[in-house]
């Protein structure tokens, strides 16, 4: 059982949690994730680790409600059943930022994709790196942690869709205007917008690494539910990844991928709803 | 009169289609003396030399009818740490039963079902294994809590080692756990299992991915030796166009979301995806698993296998069983192409014929193409069971001798790090449960010898 110390709503339906996991969180390198577990039979959830404090142990985690197991994720108040990690390899700058001094990098975040750049960027900002992001999100609604991230980015664009904060449009709007300025995009978010950000790089021929989020079961290379196809070839984002050239990924097999399970994700969230008002009525 | 040995009863098998509940209900006490009675006792018993963990198998058969089951039950637990699993998923007729003398003219003793028998009943009279040591202040780590494991902890704790294994998944058990279905090895006598080997003093780590949350160096450093039980985790593909369809899965992925994750009830929080008709490709145990396993969830399930039925390297109960449950075997027969439509969704298989050869080295017929047989067979499923490779993941950052096939390279169990010793599927590649806890066993052993 691993302690829930906070797990409290920032926006609508997105969540930051904190608990106590040391074991997941004392080697773990930016980029990497953790697989929890609300319960004892509950689905095998993996979420980024957005941020630690080693010293006490402490894991960060931001997710958003998209269907049932995560809708009884923000229900937990108490205790996790399960927390494995670090699972799947760090961001490759982050693991040897010597090799890329000097180089110009630019993170570009779309939606809660900002839970995982907001490690990267502060990491390196931490070994002196000069690091601008792109944050994107469909309504000015919608943004997270936008002082923690103001504090490590060096240039922070915003981009709404709506314009309501920030350049009106997206994330590759303000990307293609600067694009002459970086040597290396790094693009977590949508695998749409993961597409979009690596089409446009491809053109400038500007180094793309994206950070890939298919269905996991065991996240430990068992099962191979998250092969996505990289260069024509498959590999499992939860032991080769999560992260690839953006340049090489079959984003469109990707999208395809995601819907696997889409029919079964709405039956169970409808069983839910209904469970949880039934509950409601039960207390009323 | 001819020497027939007792069957016992199994689950009717239009009514087990249906459900996941044990297939075989197990000896009844009558018929289990019976059984017994029919063992020769021989004084250099061969069946001894077949079994993996070396049991000493008249000696509990013996006690069988002197109706001592605590007897029967310490004597299995000498040599073996999970009597109740070996009991269900040895392949017996290639190993004690195979040897058994009374084979030569009639039937062999069944073996596996007194086996089973002993520690079924020995768990619901809650025996536990009386052999256990005071602590002799030497630490062991065991990475995989899988049959290899589990065995090695538990033959180490016994004589007094401090055992700690560490799991990367939130249960240990391994493939015991993940793999083989309830239908062939119910989830509570894993647990049983699992619960005595805590009583014996060993300690289990679940939800710890070593190689990423801590290191086999750091634990070399930590313990006086290390086994690593990691098992071969890593499913195989075929390459074949169209693989990466929303309706194809590894056998390991179907297994894990219908056992581990309980995708065999309709409460499941954890989602199975079904189609109507599946091609299960392989002809191994895991095959027959996976192919069974769905049957039960209500599809047209079919074993798709490159040759033919007596090359199925499945155990033979397996493989009866599947059919009697209504399994259809198409064989030799091999998919060249699996067919989709825009949404990426299976709309069938071109499969090849396959004409069978010669033995090779090692005895297995090589298989060839048909030219020219290549048909479309309907399908919105297809799972791959071809066979597992190992996962390197545990070894990361060190700099252990590996095989070209990837394989860690050990001598008398022990590999090229020092005081770290490695068995079961890591070593070999996939094969038997049993195979692993006799590599577990016997590593348990070197690790005595060397740290004592």
């Amino acid at each position: 059982m691993f302690k829930v110390i906070q797990n409290k709503e920032l926006v609508k339906n997105c969540y930051e949690m904190i608990v106590e996991a040391p074991m997941a969180i004392q080697k773990a390198i930016p980029g990497q994730f953790v697989i929890v577990m609300a319960k004892e039979d509950s689905e095998r959830i993996p979420l980024t680790i957005y941020d630690y404090d080693k010293e006490k142990g402490l894991l960060y985690l931001i997710y958003q409600i998209v269907g049932a197991s995560t809708e009884e994720l923000s229900k937990v108040k108490e205790e996790l059943f399960g927390v494995v990690g670090p699972l799947g390899k760090p961001n490759e700058i982050c693991k040897d930022p010597n090799e890329y001094e000097g180089k110009r990098i630019c993170y570009i975040a779309g939606g809660v994709g900002i839970a995982p750049v907001y490690p990267q960027v502060k990491y390196l900002k931490e070994q002196g790196m000069d690091i601008d992001v792109i944050y994107g999100v469909r309504s000015a609604n919608q943004l997270i942690i936008q002082k923690k991230i103001e504090e490590v980015a060096h240039q922070m664009y915003y981009t709404t869709d709506d314009g309501t904060f920030g350049t009106k449009g997206f994330v590759t709007d303000v990307l293609e205007k600067n694009i002459k300025n970086y040597d290396i995009v790094v693009a977590i978010g949508p695998v749409i917008m993961m597409k979009s950000v690596s089409e446009l790089t491809k053109k400038h021929n500007v180094k793309t690494i994206v950070s890939m989020n298919p269905i996991m079961v065991d996240g430990s290379g068992m099962c191979g539910a998250c092969r996505c196809e990289v260069e024509g070839k498959p590999k499992f984002a939860c032991i080769d990844g999560p992260e690839f050239d953006g340049h090489k990924v079959d984003f469109d097999l990707a999208l395809k991928r995601l819907n696997i399970y889409k029919e079964e994700e709405k039956e169970k969230w409808e069983d839910m709803k209904t469970l949880l008002q039934e509950e409601v009525s039960y207390e009323g | 009169m001819k020497d027939e040995k007792v069957i016992g009863k199994v689950q009717d098998p239009k009514i087990r289609v249906q459900n996941f509940e044990e297939v075989e209900l197990g000896y009844t006490k009558e018929e289990a003396l019976k059984e017994s009675a029919r063992c020769l006792q021989c004084p250099k018993p061969r069946c001894v030399q077949g079994c993996p963990v070396s049991i000493m198998i008249p000696n509990f058969i013996k006690a069988i009818l002197a109706e001592d089951i605590e007897k029967a039950y310490e004597v299995i637990s000498e040599s073996s740490s999970l009597p109740a699993v070996c009991g269900r998923v040895c392949p017996q007729e290639k190993q004690c039963e195979a040897m058994c003398i009374k084979g030569l003219k009639g039937d062999a003793i069944s073996i596996g079902s007194l086996e089973r028998y002993v520690a079924d009943q020995a768990y619901q009279n809650n025996f536990i294994s009386t052999i256990k040591k005071e602590k002799n202040g030497k630490k062991v780590a065991v990475v995989g809590s899988g049959p290899a494991g589990l065995t090695c902890a538990g033959t180490l704790a016994k004589k007094g080692y401090d055992v700690t294994i560490y799991e990367v998944l939130h249960k240990a058990g391994g493939v015991l756990t993940y793999g083989i279905p309830e239908f062939r090895l119910p989830q509570s006598i894993v647990e049983k299992e699992v619960e005595s080997l805590e009583k014996l003093g060993v300690r289990i780590l679940t939800d710890v991915p070593v190689g990423n949350a801590i290191t086999l160096k750091e634990l070399q450093e930590e313990y006086d030796a290390v086994f690593l039980g990691t098992g071969a985790g890593l499913p195989k593909f075929m390459g074949i166009p169209g693989e990466d369809a929303n309706g194809v899965f590894s056998a390991n992925e179907i297994l894990t979301r219908i056992n581990l994750m309980g995708g065999f009830q309709k409460s499941s929080k954890t989602p199975v995806k079904l189609g109507k008709k599946v091609y299960v490709i392989g002809g191994g145990n895991v095959a027959m698993d996976a192919v069974r396993s769905l049957k039960r969830l209500g599809l047209d399930a079919h074993i798709l296998y490159r040759r033919s039925e007596e090359e199925l390297p499945a155990r033979k109960m397996e493989v009866e069983h599947a059919k009697e449950e209504g399994i259809v075997f198409d064989l030799l027969q091999n998919p060249t192409k699996i067919i989709v439509d825009e949404n990426n969704n299976i709309t069938g298989m071109e499969v090849v014929n396959m004409i069978l050869g010669e033995e090779d080295a090692d005895g297995r017929r090589s298989v060839t193409k048909e030219e020219g047989s290549e048909h479309i067979v309907d399908c919105d499923m297809v799972v791959m069971a071809l066979g597992t490779d190992p996962n390197h993941e545990a070894l990361k950052e060190s700099d252990i001798a590996l095989s070209d096939r990837g394989l860690i390279v050990v001598e008398d169990h022990k590999t090229s790090l020092d005081n770290v010793y490695a068995g079961g599927d890591a070593v070999t590649g996939a094969a038997t449960v049993i195979l692993a806890m006799e590599a577990g066993k016997k590593a348990a052993q070197e690790i005595i010898e060397a740290i004592s």
